[in-house]
């Protein structure tokens, strides 16, 4: 499958990313340059993290601006696949394609620390390779990731079950000393209705490679290869396959600003 | 023309900044402070345009750009003719 890693100024995780859909996942991966119109036909598109516009104004604020993500809107609403991390997240929801917004951390302080998260939903395209319940290990690196839904938002989110990923305790407990960031409802991750854009602050492209300390989020990875595979009708659902990634040579730095 | 645009966290929305500055306050002795909401200052210069169109456009910029509604509310006012 071909995935499309979007570049803003100041996304600063897209080479990760890239190197893990490429090199570890062995899918086709190519890089969206935010004053493109055009998303090359890739089958999804990931908003990567990052600081885009150095977060002036708000976080995401000014990158949903962005010429590409009148293209990324218009293939979230007809049905495409789309990944939101981190900075791509804050992107989503200052763009509308999720719903809630984001608020500077509980304690004000940057966190960027190995969270767990567990997983609350695995029947959606994102999550199919995991458990109910399972517990993923996965890094975060944010100052805004206090996730905010006023209260009839969030009982609509409980309710539809688009809640995706809850922080939690190492042993899958959702506690308030797990909720690192004061997120309601020790919420990391959402999907939106439609069940076809997730947003969700942890990094799985950092979490994709054992050397790393953990590889919990190729979980994430698979799920959606699972699911656009069996769209396309080529395949059927695959267990995580232990690929050892090689690594090639990554495109040059593109675009002007 | 210039415009300012006073952007602030809603009411019902946890402002953990205001609460430090507060604290601080505290610690220097005012006693007297009981909150403090911290938000932002826009000043915005127009040009080539009227007033009537102004007080269209401003409540827009701040509503689309300047503010996220979810969470934040603003006030405005034109201090320069």
């Amino acid at each position: 499958m071909k995935f499309g890693v979007v570049v803003f100024p100041g996304s600063n995780c897209d080479y990760d990313t890239f190197h893990v859909l490429q090199n570890v996942m062995g899918q086709e991966t190519v890089f969206l340059w935010h004053k493109d119109h055009d998303l090359q036909q890739v089958d999804c598109v990931v908003l990567p993290g990052g600081f885009s516009y150095g977060d002036y104004l708000r976080s995401g604020a000014i990158a949903r601006f962005s010429p590409i993500m009148a293209e990324v809107k218009k293939f979230a609403e007809a049905g495409g696949l789309v990944l939101g991390i981190c900075n791509g997240f804050q992107i989503l929801l200052e763009a509308g394609l999720l719903p809630g917004a984001m608020l500077r951390n509980k304690n004000l302080k940057f966190l960027c620390q190995h969270v767990y998260i567990r997983v609350e939903n695995q029947k959606t395209a994102f999550t199919n390779a995991a458990r109910k319940g399972q517990v993923l290990r996965i890094p975060i690196a944010h100052f805004d990731g206090n996730y905010y839904a006023e209260p009839e938002l969030l009982a609509e989110l409980e309710k539809n079950k688009q809640i995706v990923f809850r922080y939690c305790d190492e042993k899958g407990r959702v506690t308030e000393e797990a909720n690192v960031n004061g997120s309601v409802n020790n919420i990391a991750g959402i999907i939106n209705r439609q069940g076809n854009v997730l947003g969700m602050m942890p990094h799985p492209e950092r979490a994709s490679e054992k050397i790393l300390g953990s590889d919990d989020g190729r979980i994430i990875f698979q799920s959606m290869i699972n699911y656009l595979e069996k769209k396309a009708g080529s395949g059927q659902k695959k267990a995580i396959k232990s690929t050892r990634p090689k690594v090639s040579p990554l495109p040059p730095l593109i675009g002007t600003f | 023309m210039k415009v300012r645009i006073l952007v602030s966290l809603k009411p019902s929305v946890l402002d953990p900044q205001g609460q430090t500055v507060r604290n601080a306050l505290h610690t220097l002795g005012y006693k007297a402070v009981r909150d403090v909401r911290q938000g932002k200052v826009f000043e915005i210069e127009l040009e080539n345009i009227d007033r009537t169109e102004a007080e269209k456009i401003i409540p827009e910029i701040a509503d689309k750009v300047l503010a996220n509604p979810i969470i934040e509310k603003f006030t405005w006012e034109i201090i320069e003719a």
